[in-house]
């Protein structure tokens, strides 16, 4: 099957059904994939403390160990609510090339923050974690309008 | 004297100056800054938590509640003005229609009540001394300033469903 064939197929269950026909659904999940942004927060606070940036008084092995189930938390919710938003239209989404960006900068700040783990946490894969970060939220604004401006 | 009609000549004030018109103008500059808005919104986010969750705590416990506030209060202050700078931009593209928009005015009631809070009662009971703070009275605070920000958040993404 192929990748558009099987967001054909995607769009045909019950779910992606269900989330299109209810009237709270979508604003809901949506709600939640924003609000999630505080948790995930978490992350970009990590960063600026490696950088020296934010919260110096606190070592950043402490934040990075109590705040891990916190952040793990925000992955899961933004994972879970990214998907039922996608869920929503999946041909539309397949369709639209900034979404398409957006999926490769996610593997992206994957990768980079798999490096993290493994390595130490240097000062220039921080930076290029927030920097990715910032691309994909701006990413993520333009998935919307360009999705209003192709429905238009 | 303030009449209804002079808050919506405010409005509309806002909408027809330069900034507006730029912001309104450009098909880049109002997802560029609604990002900036919502990357604000996750540092400000996470500064809130952090503090709010240590109040119940959960989470960096080995920090006096105080010593944390202060070290995240630089974080919290520089994206609230982030914040309400970005928001003001957003605002201004196309003020006349907030007025008109319900989620608008239940974000900004919130966001009133939510800054008061925040620089008042919560400020003071972090700063206080903890033994002299019952640990029912901070949880109580984290979950009001948890509860009045998670409005203002839910009342800027209605203002798009609206």
């Amino acid at each position: 099957m192929s990748l558009l064939g099987f967001c054909q197929w995607l769009e045909q269950t019950s779910l992606s059904v269900a989330i299109r026909e209810s009237s709270w659904g979508f604003p809901i999940i949506e709600s939640v994939h924003t609000l999630g942004l505080c948790l995930f927060g978490m992350a970009i606070l990590m960063d600026l403390r490696v950088l020296g940036l934010a919260l110096t008084r606190v070592p950043a092995r402490e934040i990075s160990l109590d705040l891990a189930p916190w952040m793990r938390a925000g992955v899961v919710i933004m994972m879970v609510s990214g998907i039922l938003v996608f869920l929503n239209t999946p041909v539309e989404y397949y369709n639209n090339s900034v979404f398409r960006i957006k999926v490769i900068l996610l593997l992206l700040v994957a990768v980079n923050a798999w490096a993290l783990r493994r390595g130490r946490r240097t000062a220039i894969a921080c930076s290029v974690s927030l920097a990715l970060w910032a691309a994909i939220v701006l990413a993520s604004r333009l998935i919307t309008y360009s999705l209003l401006g192709a429905s238009e | 004297m303030i009449a209804v009609g002079s808050v919506l000549a405010l409005f509309r004030w806002c909408q027809n100056s330069s900034l507006g018109a730029a912001v309104r103008g450009s098909q880049w500059m109002f997802p560029a800054v609604e990002a900036g808005h919502l990357i604000a919104l996750a540092v400000f986010g996470a500064a809130v938590l952090i503090v709010d969750l240590r109040l119940w705590d959960l989470g960096l416990r080995q920090r006096s509640v105080a010593d944390l506030a202060r070290s995240a209060q630089p974080l919290l202050l520089g994206s609230l003005a982030l914040l309400l700078i970005t928001g003001y931009m957003l605002f201004a593209a196309d003020a006349e229609r907030y007025y008109y928009n319900a989620a608008f005015w239940s974000k900004m009631v919130f966001l009133f009540f939510a800054l008061v809070f925040t620089f008042t009662v919560r400020q003071t009971v972090i700063m206080a001394d903890e033994t002299r703070v019952g640990p029912l009275w901070s949880r109580l605070v984290a979950l009001v300033s948890l509860a009045l920000w998670s409005g203002v958040g839910i009342g800027g993404k209605a203002i798009g469903f609206y």
